[in-house]
């Protein structure tokens, strides 16, 4: 490979340690092979179904799992093995979040004082007026306290806070839900940026049409495993140069391409089906697929199917 | 926290299919609390009259094997009166703090109910209860209802609720700030449904931990008060009174007079605290899972 | 049924800002209006409004020209952005149903909502899952009309294809107005038959 991976996710699983009603426990398995790498340069757009583990796996990269998560499979950033004490000393450093929601941030200090991370010299002050200025976010608001903000503007200051910490690998968990079409794209802009400055960006997002623009690679997650990796002009040149069922059908129920849905659900976490997690909805379903599915490299992307061609 | 940390976690998560795990042991223990805090009152009831008569020919005995505790200077034993003070001293508890926490559970609920007058009505009346010295506030209301058994349950009653009142206070705010009260508001539902339905059950784990941490207050007030000499009778077998006798024999050296029963006191409220910290472990949301 | 809101204005306080300054917008039943604008230009305060969750500070919304029913079952429904947020957490998913008397076999099948996510907590269900909840439980016998406010950008696109073409089924079959927020134009031309664009 010409440009090597900055962070490398290797058949990552976790699980959750529940109590049932009463005295039982059991695991809950919310990711379960999970592989997923970003190069240097790069945005890799993860996309899939809500609950596919994608903030998850965020969470898992950055150390913020709670006390009850189990995790197996190997996190590298840099070729070394991520410990949760590497984890702690990277974070906001090497390795910055875009959180989903403002209670990410701290209610009690002022929104502009948290984008510049604390640092009250004359660069740093520069930078986070320019980066305000380019989300159309007013001087005054530097000055305010998060529960002040709309969920837009929230959403423009988690990511300028990202943006600002100078970090390598930008993990964004939907930075663009809440965000006019226009500040979306700016916003994605800012991402396309910083990585062609050479930092490598991870984008979960609902938006994939949006993603198909900005990302190199998008990751496709379903039910807490990667069904697909494919590049991004895959997605823009059609259905049929996907390779994974459930990749397919994320791009017929577009409302651009038919808004046609398959039927049925992701399966329930606690009753998953063996094999494919996607058997279930698939009309290519055979016998084979209730065996344990390896990913395998196809078309210059990567899919776990053993139907795919 | 590191790796080795969380290796040590997950080989924890192990051990607990042979032993058991946290919710289990925590249920365990709550269950042994509760059983030795009802056979304390238990034994209490059950002893009768007879055995706490006085007999002058055992008067001021050191602790010993027939008498553990030893005896006062009416002869009679002291395990067994101090099991009975501690058996009232729980019943006066259970009314004081049960009463004590219903009070606190409606002033609570009435302030956050959204009328701005009613509100600021509770408040005062928090302040003001909190305002006044715990003692004095006890004294003169016990004082004020002919002392005695009442005098003391009207007393601890009426002045405990303060803290719990405020907690619920600001949990029904919060409740009543989401968006599914709003939503159940448009679906036709009045105020008493919301308050009914969505309100109240979200109350039961802190009515519930509220209630336990109220009593070794309640207790140990119940025994300043009855110590003062502001409480229960004299003739009531309370640790208070047992107490107050037995601080005129310390300078004569019966040191047991004093040390047993005020032990047992001490044990009796760490106990109940035990009990509402486990309660608080099991029924918080935050921690359940752990 | 016609619902407007007419001239209205809206701030949290007297001394702060405005959200909302002197809009009108108008929804007959039967239509279906997409409501699109830049971010934080008021389109959500605009729709709680309308659903009568906030009071305008000035102007006034009209149902028929006759203010809004304050303590009844509401003919205007909003559905919300997070569905976890507005369900009672301690809420088996059957309570939410019957909390608006929309406990029904017809209601249950024309939303795909399953039978054993009946018995379930919020948190067992996923995002799409419980938003079907939201719809169902707004769908009873007196709604007129539904607001959906950005009722689908946390759902994956496959699950919001889904609820949409149920959701459109039920809103043509009961000629219900809907009120559609969203930043997402391709949505809004596949779902609205008029686009309402909020200046700012």
């Amino acid at each position: 490979m010409e440009n090597k991976a900055v962070l490398t996710v290797k058949d990552l699983s976790v699980s959750f340690h529940m109590y049932d009603r009463g005295l039982e426990q059991y695991d809950l398995s919310v990711i379960s092979n999970l592989n997923l790498d970003v190069r240097s340069g790069e945005i890799v757009a993860v996309a899939g179904s809500s609950g596919s583990g994608k903030s998850l796996l965020a969470h898992a990269v950055m150390g913020l799992l709670p006390g009850n998560a189990k995790i197996r499979g190997e996190i590298c950033y840099r070729g070394e093995l991520l410990t949760q004490r590497r984890k702690e000393i990277l974070r906001g450093k090497e390795l910055a979040l875009v959180p989903q929601s403002v209670s990410f941030l701290d209610p009690l200090m002022r929104v502009g004082s948290q984008v510049r991370g604390g640092r009250k010299d004359e660069g740093s002050r520069r930078a986070q007026k320019e980066i305000f200025k380019r989300f159309r976010l007013e001087e005054q608001v530097e000055k305010l306290y998060p529960f002040q903000l709309s969920g837009g503007m929230a959403r423009r200051v988690l990511v300028s806070t990202a943006v600002l910490s100078g970090a390598e690998v930008i993990l964004a968990d939907e930075p663009t839900p809440g965000l006019d079409l226009e500040m979306a794209v700016e916003a994605l802009n800012v991402f396309r940026e910083l990585a062609d400055e050479g930092k490598a960006v991870v984008l979960i997002t609902h938006d994939i049409d949006l993603a198909f623009h900005v990302a190199d690679r998008i990751a496709v997650f379903y039910a807490g495993t990667t069904v697909e990796v494919a590049r991004a002009s895959d997605f823009l040149e059609g259905k049929e140069a996907l390779r994974h069922p459930y990749s397919k059908a994320l791009w017929e129920a577009l409302p651009q391409n038919g808004f046609r849905p398959i039927p049925g659900f992701q399966p329930y976490a606690k009753a998953l089906p063996k094999g494919c997690l996607f058997g279930p909805r698939c009309p290519h379903k055979t016998e084979g697929c209730e065996r344990e599915i390896p990913m395998r490299e196809l078309r210059g992307g990567y899919v776990r199917c053993i139907h795919a061609d | 926290m590191n790796l080795a940390a969380s290796e040590r976690r997950i080989s924890g998560i192990g051990k607990e299919r042979f032993f058991l795990n946290r919710r289990a042991r925590l249920a365990v223990w709550t269950g042994i609390l509760f059983a030795a805090l009802a056979g304390v009152w238990l034994a209490g009831v059950l002893i009768g009259g007879g055995q706490v008569a006085a007999d002058f020919s055992a008067k001021g005995l050191a602790p010993s094997l027939a008498h553990p505790f030893g005896t006062d200077m009416l002869g009679r034993d002291m395990l067994i009166r101090t099991v009975k003070g501690l058996s009232v001293s729980i019943v006066v508890g259970t009314v004081a703090s049960g009463v004590s926490a219903v009070i606190a559970l409606i002033v609570g609920i009435a302030a956050a109910a959204g009328i701005s007058w009613l509100d600021h009505l509770m408040n005062w009346l928090i302040d003001l209860v909190m305002g006044i010295p715990h003692t004095v506030l006890l004294i003169l209301i016990s004082f004020a209802c002919g002392k005695g058994l009442k005098g003391v349950l009207i007393g601890v009653a009426v002045t405990h609720w303060t803290g719990l009142a405020r907690i619920i206070r600001s949990e029904v705010l919060q409740i009543r700030s989401q968006q599914y009260i709003a939503v159940s508001r448009k679906l036709g539902h009045s105020g008493r449904w919301i308050t009914v339905h969505h309100i109240l059950p979200h109350m039961v784990p802190q009515f519930l931990i509220g209630l336990i941490l109220l009593f070794p207050h309640a207790i140990m007030h119940e025994s300043s008060l009855t110590f003062l000499g502001f409480g229960l009778p004299p003739e009531q077998p309370a640790i208070g009174i047992i107490l107050s006798e037995a601080m005129k024999y310390i300078s004569v050296g019966k040191w047991w007079l004093a040390f047993f029963p005020g032990l047992m006191l001490v044990i009796l409220v760490l106990l109940f605290d035990r009990l509402g910290e486990n309660l608080k472990k099991l029924l918080d949301p935050y921690s359940v899972h752990e | 049924m016609r619902i407007e809101a007419r001239h209205v204005s809206f701030r949290y306080g007297e001394r702060l800002p405005w959200v909302l300054k002197d809009r009108s917008v108008s929804l007959e039943e039967g239509e279906r209006v997409g409501l699109t604008g830049p971010s934080g230009c008021g389109k959500s305060t605009l729709v709680r409004l309308l659903a009568g969750y906030l009071k305008p500070t000035e102007g006034e919304i009209l149902l028929d020209g006759k203010p809004l029913p304050q303590k009844q079952v509401s003919p205007v429904q909003l559905i919300y952005q997070h569905p976890e947020k507005a369900i009672n957490p301690r809420w088996k998913m059957k309570k939410v149903l019957q909390e608006s008397g929309m406990y029904r076999e017809e209601v249950m099948t024309a939303l795909g909502i399953e039978k054993d996510w009946l018995e379930r907590y919020p948190r067992e269900l996923s995002g799409g899952e419980l938003q079907r909840f939201c719809v169902a439980r707004s769908l009873f016998q007196g709604t007129k009309f539904l607001l959906a406010d950005e009722m689908s950008t946390m759902l994956d696109v496959i699950t919001q294809a889904q609820i949409w073409n149920l959701m459109l089924k039920e809103v043509d079959e009961r000629g219900l107005g809907l009120l559609v927020v969203t930043h997402n134009k391709e949505l809004a031309k596949r779902v609205c038959t008029r686009v309402i664009s909020l200046g700012s």
